[in-house]
């Protein structure tokens, strides 16, 4: 652990104390830093932004609720996150979509076989500033199950660890690695410009204009 | 050492995220340099990692903090203030607001920042040089594979640009970011914070 780390964590770990003993205020201080990701994750399991938005508010609150059962082997962000994964996983659940969860882990073990073998090896570097490429990405994010966006959004997007992801979600870190590798290669097969162009066709790109 | 396609599409994760063992690593290697289907796997992958990192891809919902903030203050505050605590909070912010109006008639006022996922710049060195792009919302450590645009760069200190309404790049100054929201962070925070 670097210095700077090391004051972030006695930092943090003097704002949990000050919230425990009563300073309910600054418990926004503790959870600012996380905003981005607590929402991705909820966004990543619910798949709509006013759901997400209202299950890591809420989950945020029941973070507040229960900070005395935080406990330091864990870092606050992991800890809130799984909070916020737990909220958004029973708001789905209530709207039966886990039947598709249940659909998703069928195979799962399965090795999975790239179809596209297209040449891809430059992305010009303003291709993100077009919005409908931005949606078209987002559209093919939504399309994979809930496994293996909720372990790509995570790990990949918000760039949390392995072992962090593995703990967010609760699942093994051997998991994390399998459904990251099917979720990056489902991705890739729906991205990528080849005969059969799956980009232009599936993702509705106007035929001949590819983004790369 | 030797892979075969099959190895090398169930090792294309680990060995992007650097968690293969040197053998296996440059076994993989020696393969893809003469397998163009390999390669267009590794290069494909790549590149939907690189695309997703991007922090334009998952942008928090315009007001998401300042909602976030409100809803805590209403969970949170009306149970636990005493009457001195109000007491207390009214002062805060009326001095809050006479310090939010004299800031904004100063001519050292901010510009808007670019970003509406705008981060406290928090620790970042007001010295430090970073790099913008003309038409950018961040500003990165040179080098920062999230820069866009390469074309109009322009190296500057940190100070300079986030007096021009650049806001960090979430990855590369992560440690700033962090750092400074925990510390207690210099951007102006949404103004009901100011009673905190």
């Amino acid at each position: 652990m670097t210095r700077l780390e090391e004051a972030h964590q006695i930092e943090e770990e003097r704002l949990i104390q000050r919230v425990r003993d009563g300073e309910s205020e600054i418990f926004y201080e503790l959870v600012r830093p996380h905003e981005r990701r607590i929402y991705a994750a909820a966004f990543a399991i619910l798949r709509n932004q006013a759901d997400a938005e209202d299950a890591a508010q809420e989950a945020v609150f029941k973070a507040f609720k229960h900070i005395r059962q935080f406990r330091r082997e864990a870092k606050f962000s992991t800890w809130l996150i799984q909070i916020v994964v737990n909220e958004a996983r029973m708001r789905r659940r209530k709207d039966r979509a886990e039947l598709m969860e249940a659909i998703d882990k069928h195979g799962e073990d399965d090795r999975y076989t790239p179809r596209d073998f297209a040449d891809w090896r430059e992305i010009p570097s303003d291709v993100l500033e077009r919005r409908e490429v931005r949606e078209k990405l987002a559209q093919a994010l939504a399309s994979l199950g809930p496994i293996y966006r909720e372990v790509f959004v995570l790990r990949d997007m918000e760039q949390l660890s392995i072992e962090e992801t593995a703990k967010a979600l609760e699942i093994s870190s051997s998991a994390v690695k399998t459904r990251l590798l099917r979720a990056r290669l489902m991705l890739r097969d729906l991205l990528a410009p080849g005969l059969g162009a799956p980009w232009s066709s599936r993702l509705s790109f106007s035929q001949g204009t590819k983004p790369w | 050492m030797v892979v075969s396609c099959e190895q090398v599409w169930q090792e294309v994760s680990n060995y992007l995220d650097a968690e293969v063992e040197p053998e296996l690593r440059a076994a993989i290697d020696q393969h893809v340099r003469g397998c163009r289907c390999c390669a267009a796997v590794m290069d494909g992958v790549r590149n939907v990692m690189q695309l997703y990192a991007d922090e334009r891809m998952l942008e928090l919902p315009l007001g998401f903090s300042r909602r976030l903030h409100r809803r805590l203050e209403g969970e949170l505050g009306g149970t636990r203030r005493s009457f001195f605590g109000w007491m207390a909070a009214a002062a805060v912010s009326v001095l809050a607001a006479g310090a939010f109006e004299a800031a904004r008639s100063s001519v050292f006022s901010r510009p808007g920042l670019r970003s509406q996922h705008a981060r406290a710049s928090g620790h970042v060195p007001p010295d430090m040089l970073v790099v913008v792009a003309e038409n950018g919302k961040t500003f990165h450590v040179s080098g920062c594979r999230f820069i866009h645009d390469q074309r109009s760069l322009r190296t500057i200190p940190a100070r300079e640009a986030i007096e021009e309404g650049y806001v960090p790049c979430v990855r590369c100054m992560k440690k700033y970011l962090e750092s400074g929201a925990r510390l207690g962070a210099v951007d102006p925070a949404p103004p009901d914070l100011a009673r905190s």
